[in-house]
């Protein structure tokens, strides 16, 4: 661990500042300088590429989460509501 | 030929020119989305089941005033979020509470193999675990449990921004909040549920959660 860089501590304002942005570092929302300040101050340093990583997988854990429960198929009333509303706000869009 | 990424798009356009093909697969996408999102909202899955069939319901009762077949999905969360927050109008629930940047921040990290980690949050060993399935299935089910328990200002964001792909200008728009407000409280959201989830996430002993 680089600890002549940082420290890891909430404390540290330029570790603050770094972990403050890490989302919109990972969203690749940042300026190209912005990203490489992020990338400068996390390099060599095994526990925040640990955390980054960790983060990259939960991100990625909400992306696939699928609902555990089945969904119930809406049944035949249900449909022909849907159906007849759809057609409804053709009509009026067309009118 | 429908974008596989975002086919809704496609649908939507076609129920607009009147195409009744589009109709099924459009509806079954829904269903299964706002169903998922009002299910993680609400947490009660009769309340879940009535807010995204009455959203399914105004969705096609409006879809005349849908004038941006490309924001399909934003438009639909819109009715869904707005049901929502009927639904919690009628019921008891807990109240938004901001969630602490420095209780998210990693304390010092140590080096050594398990210090900082508590035994109950370390990786689960794969050979514990062998089917990838399995681990999957727990996942998910640890996912929607800590989806459930972040406050729902946060949640709401979360839900729309990493589940169900929407852009931060669409979340900000859907909300009605500013891409600042979306932003912040996406990094929160997201770190709260890494802090969760850091025993089935993270190398063990490399990260304090």
């Amino acid at each position: 661990m680089n600890t002549a860089k940082h420290e890891h501590r909430a404390v540290d304002p330029s570790c603050r500042e770094v972990f403050e942005r890490l989302s919109e570092y990972l969203d690749g929302e940042l300026s190209p300088q912005d990203c490489a300040h992020i990338q400068e101050h996390i390099k060599d340093c095994a526990p925040c590429v640990a955390f980054v990583e960790s983060l990259k997988a939960s991100i990625q854990a909400s992306h696939d989460l699928r609902p555990a429960k089945p969904v119930h198929k809406l049944d035949a009333e249900a449909q022909k509501k849907l159906t007849a509303a759809w057609k409804a706000a053709l009509e009026r869009r067309s009118a | 030929m429908p974008d596989p990424v975002n086919p809704e798009v496609e649908w939507a356009r076609r129920l607009l020119a009147g195409d009744a093909a589009a109709f099924t697969p459009f509806v079954e996408s829904f269903q299964s989305k706002v169903f998922q999102y009002t299910w993680l909202m609400c947490g009660q899955r009769e309340d879940a089941e009535e807010v995204a069939q009455d959203t399914l319901l105004k969705v096609f009762e409006s879809f005349d005033q849908l004038r941006e077949p490309e924001h399909v999905k934003a438009w639909v969360f819109r009715i869904a979020r707005n049901y929502c927050l009927m639904k919690r109008r009628r019921s008891v629930f807990a109240p938004d509470r901001e969630l602490s940047l420095d209780e998210l921040m990693p304390r010092a990290l140590p080096d050594s193999d398990s210090a900082g980690v508590a035994p109950s949050s370390r990786v689960p060993d794969q050979r514990e675990l062998p089917e990838q399935k399995l681990l999957r299935k727990e996942l998910n089910r640890e996912l929607e449990a800590a989806m459930q328990e972040l406050p729902t200002n946060y949640r709401s964001v979360v839900l729309l921004r990493d589940v169900e792909g929407l852009s931060t200008a669409e979340v900000a728009d859907v909300l009605n909040l500013s891409l600042d407000v979306v932003k912040q409280r996406l990094h929160r959201g997201r770190l709260a549920l890494r802090k969760r989830l850091a025993g089935y996430l993270a190398p063990a002993g490399k990260v304090s959660a």
